[in-house]
């Protein structure tokens, strides 16, 4: 452990350890957090980085050990404590309230208010659009959070942790729903705060960008720190090394197969956005069996909306869907699922899961008439449907009576991929299949993508991650404000040429347009 | 995992798991609590003729606490099955003493298993009325039962001019004889309303269990916009939890009626808050997701024996209100513990899982 001692310690944790009710979730934990420096933490699901986070941020206290602040031993009895000696967090799950506007999210619990203790809803939202501002992304501080797609909403999260003025600043998983662009302006932000000396704490699936943007790094496994350096010694194999104990391939490779005849045709599908315009602007593909077709596009771009669209989700969508050369004229969920068309939704929690029922419900949700004879759904059917797709899946569960919300980030998504196959499917929409689940649960995902399209589905998939899009599509196209920008063949496809058709449409005219002045 | 932790991990969990089943049997052995209590405190509690008895008042609640309970997994709340029993019953009654009269000089009488199955499709169509307002009008479910609990407590007191329907005994020349046997009637040694509730709960527990509307009213209740997604008509669930509380009232505004032999326009008034009552002292969460017919059942007998055991110790109705509330209270809390040490129990299994 040869650190080098560029930047001074701010915090310290000593000898950490958190037992949860007879669970050790971090073992006797040590952990330097380095001003004007982003420190970055990096470790499989489950391995312990939340709680050690949480530790940090006062929401957890320590079993044992020791956490020193410029050198005094402190401790947090509440993540209020924390954030009054200049801790801030970016949590992972969401902490917004939906009913109310952005800047009175960022500004929730320290309102500015005037003489007579009325809240100055006019500051706050100055104050809050100078936070928003920087982050580029056409946010308006007098937004509602539940109109924001949940890629702003992390924006917002991030901008409210920011005004935090905090010394230190924790982020969990800040990219997991953000486009490539806007990671690159969370990027510059975070080059900001290193330069006025924030230390920075950054938790991330994502180990290329761990690379770019750490100057320091601490793996962990198994709630044990099982690696400490400096960030311009390690590639990404050391740090995979690290995480799970060998190297481990990202993607599975293409097995060469061909792609058969056409089964699935979109054509001029158009959905009006709310506040004018369309968020889904004629848009027509076409995808043969067994094709893997990746579409590529930045927040906002209208991916998840086309998937919505093609599901039925929308009444006012317009424009036609063909499954095998058959025209579907239905128009509800319920009877384009049994015609062939499934959907991996983006949010796990808030579409893709009943979370307080059990793994098996859940798998069987959408497939019980499989199961059924009269109106009696045959325990035994559905019991070995459900020990099947827990096997292929490789979904870790002991009893698949369990609640779904017992499960890993990653086995959940399993779940959800396996109800969607349990349907039956022809054609699957995985929208964003790879969000927030560790490095060896992405490899079984893409995985089993390969598998289904070597059996002959067609898969559409949206993704924001633009390796993920190059290594795993046969096909690749490129969405940006709503319309079809690019089609590439894998063999054509260049990153260059991709990211210039995910930008086609994106002038500042776009930003913010009812914001009059852009001050900046 | 070595090997000291995980045996800790393991004792530590069967303990907790112990403690979650007692929380999770909490309704029962306070049905047992309850039984024990009076039987001591109440002379002539455990005699056959008040056990019957009480189980025909708690079957009433128990009926409507059924119904209640599947609205309020799928996430709503039936505020209108009180003014269903009231107006099921006048609608009973009516057709008993006048039948339905053509207007071209004729009139029609039903025979009495015409009317009851009249009467439960009133039941089921004002339940339609509710699924209706609230699937495709978008009105919150409190607010649409509301106002059909003013409509339909309006229309039954408009059908009599508030006047009570009384000797619903029938003409036997017009076929209309036998409304009493609903209410009076034994089949084997037990009233028919007892042999009702045990066919309706059993039919609502297989429902709940083996049959994909059951698992869909759970979807719902859990998460709507997953549940819509992977193609449950959620619409289609919501009509039918409502239909069936309306179906449930129904059966007791034809008991009630039979039982009296008349119908009362006020009939039911508050019977939609002890309904509710008994599906959460049943573990029915308000927020949807979670209940078991069971469980509400237990609720209602609960609710039913402390009231009637309180009646027979003579204690004050003010203080049986007082006592109600406080053990409602009591259960919510229990219920609430018994949440987190489940997610304490859960956390353990995961972390034991690894």
């Amino acid at each position: 452990m040869n650190m080098s001692a560029g930047h001074e310690i701010i915090l310290k944790l000593e000898d950490v350890s958190k037992v949860y009710a007879g669970t050790v979730a971090v073992k006797q934990a040590n952990f330097e957090v380095r001003k004007g420096a982003v420190n970055v933490l990096v470790g499989e699901n489950g391995a312990g980085k939340s709680t050690l986070m949480k530790i940090i941020a006062g929401v957890e206290q320590p079993t044992a050990g020791r956490i020193l602040l410029d050198g005094k031993e402190v401790s947090f009895s509440s993540s209020g404590d924390a954030v009054n000696r200049g801790i801030g967090m970016v949590f992972q799950e969401l902490n917004l309230f939906g009913n109310m506007t952005v800047a009175e999210n960022i500004f929730a619990t320290r309102e500015i208010t005037n003489r007579f203790r009325k809240i100055d809803r006019k500051e706050q939202e100055r104050r809050a659009s100078e936070f928003i501002d920087r982050l580029e992304a056409g946010i308006r501080p007098d937004m509602l959070i539940e109109d924001l797609r949940i890629g702003q909403q992390q924006l917002v999260e991030i901008a409210k942790a920011v005004s935090l003025d905090a010394r230190i600043l924790i982020m969990d998983e800040p990219t997991s729903a953000l486009s490539a662009a806007e990671v690159e302006i969370l990027f510059k932000v975070i080059a900001d705060l290193k330069a006025r000396g924030v230390a920075i704490v950054y938790i991330s699936h994502r180990l290329e960008e761990l690379i770019r943007i750490g100057d320091y790094i601490t793996v962990l496994r198994d709630g044990r720190i099982t690696g400490q350096e400096d960030v311009k010694n390690v590639d990404t194999q050391w740090i995979v090394r690290q995480m799970i104990g060998s190297d481990a391939k990202d993607f599975a490779k293409a097995d060469g197969h061909v792609p058969g005849e056409e089964i699935f045709r979109a054509e001029d599908i158009c959905l009006p956005r709310a506040t004018g315009g369309l968020a889904v602007d004629h848009v027509s593909l076409s995808l043969r069996a067994g094709e893997i077709l990746g579409i590529y596009g930045l927040m906002g771009a209208g991916r998840s909306e086309l998937f919505d669209c093609i599901m039925g989700r929308h009444g006012h969508a317009s424009g036609k869907i063909f499954i095998e050369g058959i025209h579907i004229r239905e128009r509800d969920t319920t009877r384009r699922i049994r015609r062939g068309l499934a959907l991996i939704p983006e949010d796990r929690q808030r579409e893709g899961l009943v979370s307080i029922l059990s793994v098996a419900s859940n798998l069987t949700l959408a497939s019980l008439s499989r199961f059924v004879t009269l109106f009696h759904i045959r325990g035994s059917a559905e019991r070995k449907a459900v020990a099947q797709m827990v096997r292929e899946l490789a979904i870790k569960v002991a009893d698949p009576a369990q609640e779904v919300s017992s499960l890993s980030g990653g086995n959940q998504q399993k779940v959800v991929i396996g109800k969607a196959l349990l349907t039956g499917p022809k054609v699957l929409l995985m929208d964003e299949p790879s969000r927030g689940i560790d490095v060896g649960a992405k490899a079984d995902v893409f995985r089993t993508m390969r598998k289904l399209s070597r059996d002959g589905l067609g898969i559409l998939f949206a993704t924001s991650d633009l390796d993920e899009v190059m290594a795993l599509s046969d096909r690749i196209a490129v969405m940006s404000n709503g319309k079809l920008t690019g089609m590439f063949d894998r063999a054509e496809a260049s990153e260059a040429a991709i990211v210039a058709a995910s930008a086609l449409g994106h002038g500042p005219a776009h930003l913010a347009p009812a914001h009059g002045k852009q001050n900046r | 995992m070595t090997d000291i932790p995980a045996r800790a991990a393991l004792s530590s969990a069967s303990s907790g798991s112990a403690l979650l089943t007692l929380m999770k049997l909490r309704t029962f052995i306070a049905l047992i609590a309850v039984l024990v209590f009076f039987s001591i405190a109440a002379p002539n509690f455990l005699s056959a003729a008040n056990l019957i008895l009480m189980a025909k008042h708690v079957a009433l609640n128990a009926f409507l606490a059924m119904g209640m309970t599947f609205v309020i997994i799928t996430g709503g709340i039936d505020l209108s099955v009180g003014s269903i029993v009231g107006l099921c019953g006048m609608v009973a009654g009516y057709l008993v003493l006048n039948g339905i009269d053509l207007q071209i000089g004729y009139t029609i009488y039903f025979n009495v298993v015409e009317i009851a199955l009249i009467t439960l499709l009133v039941g089921i169509l004002i339940g339609a009325v509710n699924g209706l307002l609230i699937t495709r009008l978008n009105v919150a479910p409190f607010i649409a039962t509301l106002g059909v609990l003013y409509v339909a407590r309006g229309m039954a007191l408009l059908s009599s001019d508030g006047r009570t329907f009384p000797n619903l005994i029938g003409k036997p020349e017009l076929g209309t004889t036998g409304f009493g046997f609903l209410g009076a009637g034994r089949l084997a040694g037990l009233p028919v309303s007892i042999w009702m509730l045990i066919v309706v709960a059993l039919g609502a527990t297989y429902l709940a269990r083996y049959t994909p509307l059951g698992r869909h009213i759970f979807a719902v209740g859990g998460n709507e916009r997953a549940a819509r997604i992977s193609g449950v008509r959620v619409n289609m669930v919501k009509m039918f939890v409502y239909m069936f509380s309306g179906f449930c009232a129904a059966i007791v505004g034809l008991i009630i009626s039979s039982e009296l032999m008349a119908s009362h326009p006020a009939t039911g008034e508050s019977f939609e808050l002890n309904a509710i009552a008994a599906a959460v002292l049943g573990g029915t969460s308000m927020s949807g997701g979670r209940g078991t017919i069971g469980g509400t059942i237990v609720g209602a007998f609960v609710i039913g024996i402390l009231s009637d055991g309180l009646v027979m110790m003579g204690v004050s109705s003010f203080w049986q209100m007082v006592i109600k509330g406080l053990v409602i209270i009591v259960a919510v809390v229990v219920d609430q513990a018994q949440r987190r040490l489940q997610q304490r129990v859960t956390l353990m299994q995961m972390a034991k899982a690894g």
